[in-house]
């Protein structure tokens, strides 16, 4: 050990092959106890090499020790590795290309930890491959390469008979296949070309065999069942003993073969699953299955969307012929039949569809399509109207029912498309129920409004917003107004309600009724109070709205009468007289003779008596004669006599109508001012999306007033062009 | 006795009546010995030197009388002895000290620079254990935690390599009785081996 003594090769050698052989011998024997060196051996051999390399030319032996290196390695794996597998096999041949493996690094490692020395000063220097590197070689070309395609048959086969519910040793084929990863030295070539394809292609034939029984067999709830599990355990089997990266293209063969090849016939299974309640499950599982797969959920999309909009038209179907069947008021079960609907298929939107937006999208392309049907000429907007108002009358529903059923109703507005339309409607019955109504349930009307305007805008609800503004407005201005008196103007009290004829419908003005004269004390009390109060106003009485309560001195006992004010107006006529004709009464009172009409027969001909009608029949003609009915009575101490209102449904068509065609005109000039050259088709396109907000323009309507505005000069065709129009500054 | 004064008058600066570092390399030529051979250390401890790279004619006395050499030639006969003499295990730990003590240059140092203490560890027991040697070298030049070595660390090292079977270091339990740059340095080949 003294540095000096030059130590000449074959001897240095021998010192080493006495260390290998020990190694290669207690690997053999596999006696764990005894580690392979004991230190003193290991220094030795260890100087011996440092020695080695160090000594003075022609005595430094590092290239020789580096080929030696190579040649114990290379002999190891040929003699000792190799041919003991070579004599296995099946599982038996795996296990024990397995044990040599390991066997295999241990006698690399030792090997290396000699010859460290000469790896960190000669290769480093040199660049030559590493110890290790040599190593694997040494194992790939001599080992590997023979047993490789063997190898991976039995791999393949005991995976086969792990599928088919067999045990296998799964932390044998980890290791194996770890052999093929790390014999790739550096890239997983080996693995993919080795191993990997092999697998893949094996599977797609495996499971292409699968699911062409499966599909014959089964019924589509037990086939997916039947997908998700082979799904699951080929994932599982990656984990356990393939290597990473296999998991991805492993997955895609299976889903091609299972899902993709047999996707028609799952989704006309999941149009039967969608007609049975009872599948939410299955839907799920739907979802699950085909949601990685590119494009695979837009076809379950569809199928979804149709069936809803099945349902739905079935639905409106159904509404249709019990109107023209003649039962009434079906109609308006139907909005809360489709808020149902929407409801049942919303669930399945979330929880099934894990709300994904395609399936938010086909519920409400589905709800688009047949919430805009006719239901006995009503449009869905009058019905959603009505429908609002029989809500926000009624009293009896828990506050959190009335509200979760207007938020299904917000819902529902945003799917029709006549949304002017509604609004109109809605107003009108607002104004009914502010003005005749007792009980205004002001939380839940402004509640509505407020919901409604987060979706369509402030825009859209701004004039009912409005009304209710006039009537808190209102009631501070009657204080003020009661306050100012001495005393009741012709001892009626009076209540006015001043409507901004901005916000509310229009009404025709009544004016010229003759009011009695302790009613005209009372308007013109006011109407000369309000000029106090304001200026350049202007007050249009409309007593159609009015109510009056008129205490009627019966011969049994006074009973108090709540009327409309044209019901009061005719009725005081008779405290001047006994008998009063139809042609007397009209000249008296100077209502229109269709106005006269109703509240005669509401007086007569209806519930309640009040007055006596010759001759007696249904129906007013304008020979009656009629006369107090002193003899009526009733129970009640106080009665509404109710005077049926007009149907101004066609009214509100027409002014709605009205509105559009400006709609129209104004959109039009706006989108020719900015793009001053424009062809017809994109007019019409650009109007379109302009207005979609509030309705759905009619192509022919805006055909129509793109020639009235040629008429009037605002745009003119191009003369070369007669598709393009030009804007007329 | 007096031979020996001449002997030393051979090599020392007539002004400082030293041996200097120049000196010591002729000395070192005629006793066909390498200047960073291990001998000339063993030389140094057997005249209990104190300052390295210099020797006073007390140290040269001293320690040529303790080696019977009263001439360059007998001198350099008894160089295998000492050899001998200091790889004796209970004087080996002393020399192994000593060269720790030797190697500081400045007053009030108390440590050596990594670069240095390489040297130094390959020239002292490089030979008896190389495979040790090479790897705590290694793991000097790329550790980041200690810039110089202490006395402690330097014995520590010494118990280590006679202590600890190699390259298992089965034996080695990282308590208080290691310093902490060994169990890092064991730390770090245990990374390595796996």
């Amino acid at each position: 050990m003294y540095s000096g003594t030059i130590i000449e090769f074959e001897k240095g050698w021998k010192l080493l092959e006495t260390g290998v052989s020990k190694i290669t011998r207690i690997l053999e024997e596999e006696t764990t106890s005894e580690t392979p060196v004991d230190p003193e051996q290991y220094l030795g051999i260890y100087t011996t090499i440092y020695n080695m390399c160090n000594q003075k030319h022609p005595y430094d032996y590092s290239q020789r020790l580096y080929h030696k290196y190579h040649d114990v390695v290379e002999r190891y794996a040929k003699k000792t590795v190799l041919p003991s597998i070579q004599q296995k096999h099946d599982e038996y041949f795996l296990k024990e290309l397995s044990r040599r493996w390991d066997h295999y690094k241990v006698f690399v490692k030792w090997l290396s930890n000699f010859f460290t020395y000469l790896e960190r000063f000669f290769i480093s220097q040199r660049n030559y491959p590493s110890l290790l590197e040599v190593a694997m070689k040494s194992f790939r070309d001599f080992v590997y390469l023979e047993v490789q395609a063997n190898a991976k048959d039995v791999v393949i086969a005991l995976i086969d008979k792990e599928r088919e519910g067999g045990e296998i040793d799964r932390a044998l084929l980890k290791n194996i296949s770890d052999i093929f990863v790390q014999i790739g030295i550096g890239t997983i070539e080996r693995y993919e070309t080795d191993l990997e394809m092999f697998l893949l292609q094996h599977t797609a034939s495996y499971y292409g065999r699968k699911a062409s029984r499966w599909i014959q067999e089964d019924s589509c709830p037990e086939y997916m069942i039947k997908s998700e599990e082979s799904l699951r355990k080929e994932k599982e089997r990656v984990t356990h003993y393939l290597h990473s990266t296999t998991e991805p293209k492993l997955v895609e063969i299976v889903q091609k073969e299972l899902l993709v090849s047999v996707a028609k016939q799952l989704h006309s299974g999941c149009i039967e699953l969608l007609r049975d309640d009872d599948k939410m499950d299955d839907l799920s599982r739907m979802y699950r299955l085909f949601s990685p797969i590119p494009k695979g959920l837009e076809p379950v999309a569809d199928v979804f969307r149709l069936h809803v909009t099945r349902e739905g038209n079935a639905l409106v179907k159904q509404a249709q012929d019990a109107a023209t069947n003649g039962s009434v008021g079906e109609e308006q079960g139907l909005v809360g039949k489709i808020i149902d609907l929407h409801d049942k298929y919303m669930v399945y939107v979330t929880d099934c569809f894990q709300n994904h937006t395609l399936f938010h999208k086909a519920l409400k392309e589905a709800f688009e399509i047949f919430c805009n049907k006719k239901v006995a000429e009503r449009s869905s907007a009058e019905l959603l109207a009505n429908f609002c108002d029989n809500l926000l009358k009624k009293s009896g529903k828990s506050d959190e029912a009335i509200e979760a059923t207007i938020d299904n109703v917000v819902k529902l507005l945003d799917y029709i498309s006549d949304k002017d339309l509604f609004a109109e409607f809605y107003r009108k019955k607002l104004a009914r129920r502010l003005l005749f109504d007792r009980k205004v349930n002001k939380e839940h009307e402004i509640s509505i409004l407020t919901k409604i305007k987060r979706l369509q805008g402030g825009q859209y609800t701004s004039k009912m917003e409005g009304m209710m503004t006039d009537m808190e407005v209102g009631k501070e201005f009657q204080k003020g107004f009661e306050g100012s008196l001495p005393a009741k103007p012709g001892g009626i009290d009076m209540a006015v309600t001043v409507l901004n004829s901005r916000f509310w419908p229009s009404y025709k003005t009544s004016s010229d009724i003759n009011l009695p004269r302790d009613m005209l004390e009372c308007v013109d009390a006011f109407t000369s109070y309000y000029g106090e109060k304001t200026r350049m106003r202007k007050l249009r009485w409309i007593y159609s709205l009015g109510t009056c309560h008129v205490i009627g001195r019966f011969d049994q006992k006074p009973i108090e009468l709540v009327l409309s004010t044209y019901q009061a107006v005719v009725l005081c006529l008779f405290n001047n007289a006994e008998r009063i004709t139809y042609q007397e009464m009209i000249e008296q009172v100077n209502l229109s003779h269709e106005d006269l009409v109703r509240v005669l027969t509401s007086l007569s001909c209806a519930k309640y008596k009040i007055l006596k009608k010759e001759p007696v029949s249904k129906t007013i003609s304008t020979t009656d004669v009629f006369e107090f009915n002193s003899e009526f009575t009733n129970g009640m101490r106080r009665i509404r006599v109710s005077l049926p209102l007009v149907d101004d449904r066609k009214k509100v068509v027409e002014d709605v109508g009205f509105d559009r065609r400006h709609a129209v005109d104004a959109s039009i000039v706006r989108i020719m001012k900015s793009r001053k050259v424009l062809p017809h088709q994109q007019l019409v396109s650009q109007c379109v999306e302009q207005l979609s907000r509030t309705f759905k323009p009619d192509i022919k309507l805006i055909k129509q007033r793109i020639e009235d505005l040629i008429t009037r000069e605002y745009l003119e065709r191009d003369a070369e062009n007669p598709q393009i129009f030009k804007y007329v500054a | 006795m007096n031979s020996i004064i001449a002997v030393f008058h051979q090599y020392s600066k007539t002004s400082s009546n030293l041996i200097d570092p120049q000196g010591i390399v002729l000395l070192c030529s005629d006793l066909d010995v390498s200047r960073t051979d291990i001998t000339i250390l063993m030389l140094a401890w057997k005249m209990k030197a104190e300052k390295q790279g210099y020797f006073t004619q007390e140290e040269w006395t001293r320690g040529l009388m303790a080696l019977r050499a009263d001439t360059l030639d007998k001198l350099r006969k008894a160089l295998p002895e000492l050899e001998k003499e200091v790889r004796t295990p209970s004087n080996f730990a002393d020399f192994y000290a000593y060269t720790f003590r030797y190697s500081l240059t400045e007053k009030e140092q108390e440590s050596i620079d990594i670069e240095t203490i390489c040297q130094l560890l390959d020239i002292v027991v490089g030979s008896t254990f190389r495979p040790q040697v090479d790897y705590f070298v290694e793991y000097l030049k790329i550790q980041n935690d200690y810039k110089v070595i202490n006395m402690d660390q330097w014995m520590g090292f010494y118990r280590f390599c006679n202590e600890i079977s190699f390259p298992d270091m089965s034996e080695y339990n990282p308590g208080p009785a290691w310093p902490l740059l060994l169990n890092n340095f064991v730390e770090w080949i245990r990374d390595k081996q796996a």
